[in-house]
């Protein structure tokens, strides 16, 4: 059995995010590390996105379902906080998979979060139309990672993964 | 137990009280929303909190189960514990009242959470360190969205502006126990008032609200000593356990 690295990363690429399947674990920047031990065993380490994400229980489930369909018995997930997930981590890949789904990818570099009253994140591109003439409706959305902004020019509500 | 350990664990206890205690009077607000997506803002503050709760949670049931040789768990800690066990803020465990008094209380926490943990981040125990900076990242979020609602309220119409002015007047008096130091807590906890203050009061004169000066602060969330509010929060959010224990789905 191959139990290296690679292969492993190469399962873990087969585990989508329950909340938006198109995006891989590997693609939101989830997975911190994975350890191969000599007896088999495998240590794999994720991170959440948000402290409340519901969606890390059913993530930890679908790996340890995805190694065992491979053969690996022995796995254990490992929690970690530190350093802390950013949307600066999300690949190039991710986020161009994000805006053919419907949704619109991280923009900017989350040390960029504005913080003043009343001032949102700009020329958010519409993932429909593409125009750039966007408005935010809310900074909250469907999920905790995203938020809620509409086009000026189709009228089409759409999410806008915030950063983070 | 030494004295350093347990303060450890009533002081992560407080926290994690805190967050969720909070976190279950904002989830009043499920589907009772103003509109739709302030609803949905509400309630993504509280899975935020409830998280953050939780990560406090899993670390004291870690440092209690090493130091005592329990099996307690982030569950037990939330679930099996009464109410003068229970360390968070009064201002948490208060009715939600209106829209205004909804927003500024969590402006009033969220901004005092924000300057606690800007400390905690920098502190001696790593994993509440790690906790700290997680959370940062959201409560600025809910700094933004609670300080416009209340910029938005205050500024308002005379009816939304009376409305503030009597969340002001409900809550202020439940601020003052932010900074009063708890024996598990450090003295130099008084050091944030200043800035606190100077953070609400910006928000405030655009808000075309007034500090209240001289007010009777009330005490004894930290220790224990609860308003009548908590003990209904608790017998809501705990029945399901205390009715069918260890009961999961």
């Amino acid at each position: 059995m191959n139990n290296n690295k690679e292969h492993i990363y190469s399962l873990l690429e087969q585990v989508c995010d329950p909340e938006i399947p198109v995006l891989t674990i590997l693609d939101l920047g989830i997975v911190r590390d994975v350890i191969c031990a000599d007896d088999q065993e495998i240590e794999i380490i994720i991170t959440p996105t948000y402290s409340g994400c519901p969606a890390m229980d059913a993530i930890a489930f679908d790996i340890k379902l995805k190694m065992l369909e491979n053969g690996f018995n022995k796995v254990k997930i490992t929690y970690t906080l530190n350093p802390a997930w950013t949307t600066d981590w999300m690949t190039e890949s991710g986020k161009s998979k994000l805006k053919s789904y419907g949704i619109a990818p991280p923009q900017n570099v989350s040390s960029r979060i504005n913080k003043i009253m009343f001032n949102e994140e700009q020329n958010i591109e519409c993932p429909l139309c593409h125009s750039i003439h966007t408005k935010l409706l809310s900074e909250f959305g469907s999920t905790a990672c995203k938020s809620l902004y509409q086009c000026n020019d189709c009228k089409e509500p759409f999410d806008y993964f915030k950063c983070h | 137990m030494n004295k350093s350990s347990n303060q450890l664990i009533d002081y992560t206890l407080y926290l994690g009280d805190c967050a969720l205690i909070l976190g279950q009077r904002n989830a009043e607000w499920c589907a009772h929303g103003p509109i739709l997506e302030q609803d949905i803002a509400i309630t993504n503050i509280t899975l935020d909190v409830i998280g953050q709760s939780r990560n406090f949670y899993q670390y004291a049931a870690q440092l209690i189960n090493a130091v005592e040789n329990k099996n307690v768990t982030e569950d037990s800690l939330a679930y099996l514990r009464t109410e003068r066990d229970f360390k968070n803020l009064l201002l948490c465990e208060l009715p939600n009242g209106d829209w205004a008094q909804t927003v500024l209380r969590q402006f009033f926490f969220s901004t005092f959470q924000q300057l606690l943990f800007e400390k905690l981040k920098d502190g001696p125990d790593e994993h509440l360190s790690a906790i700290a900076v997680k959370s940062i990242k959201e409560i600025n979020y809910h700094i933004k969205w609670s300080g416009e609602w209340v910029i938005r309220l205050g500024d308002g119409t005379e009816e939304s502006h009376n409305r503030m002015i009597n969340a002001v007047n409900n809550l202020w008096m439940y601020t003052g126990e932010f900074f009063i130091a708890a024996d598990y807590e450090n003295s130099d906890l008084i050091l944030l008032k200043n800035k606190w203050l100077e953070k609400v009061k910006d928000i405030f004169d655009e808000a075309t609200l007034t500090v209240p000066e001289n007010v009777f602060m009330q005490t004894g969330g930290k220790t224990g000593n609860h308003t009548e509010y908590l003990g209904f929060v608790l017998s809501e959010m705990q029945s399901l356990q205390r009715t069918y224990p260890g009961a999961e789905w």
